[in-house]
This record gives C-alpha cells, structure tokens and sequence, in this order.
C-alpha cells in the first residue's frame, strides 16, 4: 500500500474545490514532474462535503496565480522535516498572463493566435476577467 | 502628455487630455490656415482594413492640412494581409517608416495590438465593435462648441441605444463631467444596455428612460439621434408601429428649446426628416467639420507637433 497521507517534503496543495484538482494537476504541470505527485480527487471532508487535494514532494516553486485563478479557495501548505513550516490562502491574481484565453469569436487574438494575453480581474466574487485587447469577460 | 502615445479608447484619455484637445480644436477651428505646415515632413499610414470612406477621409484630410503626408489603403485585398502577414508584423514594418498609425479593423482589439508592436503612436479608427474614441471627440467638440462646457447639461440620445456603440461610448464619457443628465429615448426592444446603465448608477448620474420623443424633447440641451434599424425588429408591423416615434422632423423641433442643437453620427437613413435640415439648431453637417478639426489636434498632440508662433 502506499503510503500518501504524510509527506516529508514538499508541498500539499488542500480544500480544492471537488473536480478542480486534475485542472490544477494539469496547469502546473505536474505530470511532468520526476518527484512524486499524488492527486487524491473526492476525499471526504468535513467542511466542503468532498474535495481534491494533491501533495507533491518537491520544492518545487508553483504558480500561485494559476491556483488563484483556479481556485481561489485553496490552500497550500509548505513542508519541511514532515512539518508544515508555511501555510498560503490564495486570492485572485489581478492580473493575469498566458493562462487565459479569449473566448470572444470577434476577438483579435483569435486570428492572430496570440497566446501571452493579459487578462485583468473585474469582478472578484464570481472570478471574472477582461480580455485587455476586446474587453470580453471571461472565467477559467 | 500626449505626445508618442496611441489612442484606443476614450477612457485613454483623462478630463484634462481632453480638454487639451478640446481647445487646440477650437484654436485650428478658428483659423486654420495658421497650422498648415506644422506636420510637414510627417507620414501618416491610414490602414483601413475594412471601408470606411467617411473616417478615412476625415483623418486623410486632417493630416495634409497640417502640412503632412498620408499612404495607405481603404480595401483589405489590396494589402499584405492578403498574403498572410500578421498585424503584429504590419505593425513593426510600418513604424520603421512611418510617424503614425490609423487603424480602422473589423476585428476587436486590433489597434491595441499594432500599438504594442509599431514604436509609433497608433490611432484606432474603429475596431469592430468596440471602440472609435475619435468619434467620441467629435461629439464633445460640437457640444463644447455650440454649449461651451458640459457641466449641467440634459443630453438625450435617441433611437437604437442597445447597439449603438457612438452611443455607449459619448454617455460613458460625458458621466465623466459633473451634473450631465441623460434621457434614453428607444423603443422597448433598443433600451439602453446594462453595462452602461450599471456605469451610471455606480457614479450616481441620473437617466430617465422613455419611448415618447415628442413628450421629452422640451427638456433638451443636446439631441443625438441614431438609426432604428428595420432588422432590429422582430416583425415589419412592429418597426413600421414604431418607426415614425423616433423620427426627428420639424414639427417636434418646434417643441424643442430655442439653443437646443441636434446631432447625428451620419449616415442618416432617416430617423430625421430632411425638413430638420435648414433649421439653425441641426449640427449634424457642421459635426462632420468638428471631425476633422479635433483629429488636427489629435494628430498635432500625438506627433509632438509645436503650435505655430
Ligand atoms: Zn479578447
């Protein structure tokens, strides 16, 4: 059996919205990680019901923008010696660049497939950002 | 300063940029004559990747009575993009002769695109259905000319007001002044959008909303008309029900203040009566004129152009 719910160092990414973590998974790219990652999906849990939850062991230096925009309601924890030594909580980047794209068909940025677009937060409580070339709101 | 920057927007500029412009235009209005060389030697690519005679011609007109030069094309087929080049590559090869840029473009965020590759200033001549901040300077340089300020006037814009983006773009600017009121005057189906009515609640400006031209025009400083599009309407007997409401003729000007002015972002189909023309409150020809005059001062402000001795 192995053994995932202790890591010794390392990260643990937690209270990820259920259904979230392959998309976190995906975005950090972790599966091209050579350390280990375990990604639990549908863990029960007190507060939210089920959640994901993935911990990686690695020091690795992970977009905190990418959780953010993601999902906001995160936590990670940093790990060292089996000890947490640091905990974040995640806000919505103001700004974010290359993670998004535009949906809007009328878009430049659809013909010209540019691809380090800067989207800018616009309405933080329901994760809403504009496109800074067409304006047109868009969530991840 | 305005000098090297582009314009995309209206909200690029602040009330004091405006105003800057604002009586430059008003100094070129005066006497023009007097500014006829100050871009000479000045090269102006009028890119029009989608036609628009009228708007390529103001800004073409503009800049040869500064004394500067224009090259360009009105037909997309004409241009290199027929060959597949991109815009952020027109852009670079353009500023390396050109002094600036004018961009009318189908697509949104076009002119906000060349602007971050062409190391010129770029004026955007409409991309889409966004944005045509040069349009949005006409309308203020005929109301400040013929009003003298904006503070404590009642505009009201009437016709299709959910897409009219002229429309979208004047209400939002002029709730930038203290004390402007607006009145929407639309059928139901053409009421003014959410997003620009959310603006306004949000600064505290007041509107009132209406489907009675005739009952609101007494109360009017400004009047800008635009079309109601047939194919807007759901059925031909609902357009022509409605249709002659919003149409301005001479018969409700004469409900209308004596300095009311009556504006129009042309062409007009017509949504106002050709017996509207002759009356001294109409400055919808006299607009096309404004147009012209306030990109002399855009293209002066953004060339770094020194105004005559
Ligand atoms: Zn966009």
């Amino acid at each position: 059996m192995v053994n995932v719910s202790k890591i010794k160092e390392g990260i643990v990414i937690d209270h990820i919205r259920a259904g979230h973590g392959y998309k976190i998974f995906q975005q950090l790219g972790l599966d091209r990680l050579d350390d280990v990652v375990v990604l639990m999906r549908n863990v029960d849990s007190e507060k939210m019901g089920r959640k994901d939850l993935i911990k990686i062991e690695s020091n690795l230096d992970i977009n905190l923008d990418v959780l953010g925009l993601i999902d906001p309601g995160a936590t990670i924890s940093y790990i060292k010696d089996g000890e947490r030594v640091k905990k974040v909580s995640l806000t919505p980047p103001e700004t974010v660049t290359g993670i998004l794209t535009c949906r809007n068909p009328r878009c430049i940025t659809n013909q010209e497939h540019i691809t380090d677009i800067k989207f800018h937060l616009v309405d933080a409580a329901t994760n809403q950002y504009a496109c800074e070339y067409c304006d047109a709101r868009t969530r991840l | 300063m305005l000098k090297n920057r582009s314009l995309i927007a209206p909200s690029d500029l602040t009330l004091e940029e405006i105003e800057e412009l604002m009586r430059l235009s008003e100094k070129i209005l005066q006497t023009p004559e007097r500014y006829a060389a100050v871009c000479r030697g000045k090269l102006m690519a009028s890119l029009f990747y989608e036609p628009s005679t009228r708007t390529k011609f103001s800004f073409d007109a503009a800049m040869l009575r500064l004394g500067g030069n224009t090259l360009g094309f009105s037909d997309p087929n004409t241009s290199s993009t027929a060959k597949g080049e991109t815009i952020a590559d027109s852009a670079r090869t353009i500023g390396k002769y050109a002094d600036l840029i004018v961009v009318r473009h189908p697509k949104e965020g076009t002119a906000k695109l060349m602007s971050r590759y062409a190391g010129i200033p770029v004026i955007n001549a409409g991309d889409g259905g966004h944005h045509h901040p040069t349009q949005t300077l006409t309308d203020l340089l005929t109301i400040r000319h013929y009003k003298g300020s904006y503070s404590g006037l009642t505009v009201g814009v009437c016709g299709d007001l959910k897409f009219g983006r002229t429309i979208h773009s004047l209400v939002t600017c002029l709730a930038r002044y203290e004390n402007v009121r607006f009145l929407f005057i639309s059928p139901e189906e053409l009421t003014m959008p959410a997003f620009v009515k959310e603006e306004l609640n949000a600064k505290g400006v007041s509107y009132t909303e209406t489907t009675d031209l005739e009952g609101a025009i007494s109360q009017l400083d400004v009047l800008y008309m635009s079309r109601v599009q047939r194919e807007r309407f759901i059925s031909e007997e609902e357009y022509l029900r409605l249709k002659d409401y919003f149409i301005l003729t001479a018969e409700k000007m004469q409900l209308a203040k004596s300095d009311m002015i009556v504006m129009h972002p042309l062409p007009r189909i017509n949504e106002i009566a050709t017996d509207v023309d002759s009356d001294p409150r109409a400055a919808y020809f006299e607009q096309v004129r404004y147009g012209m005059f306030v990109r002399m001062a855009l293209i002066m402000k953004l060339l770094g152009a020194e105004e005559p001795a």
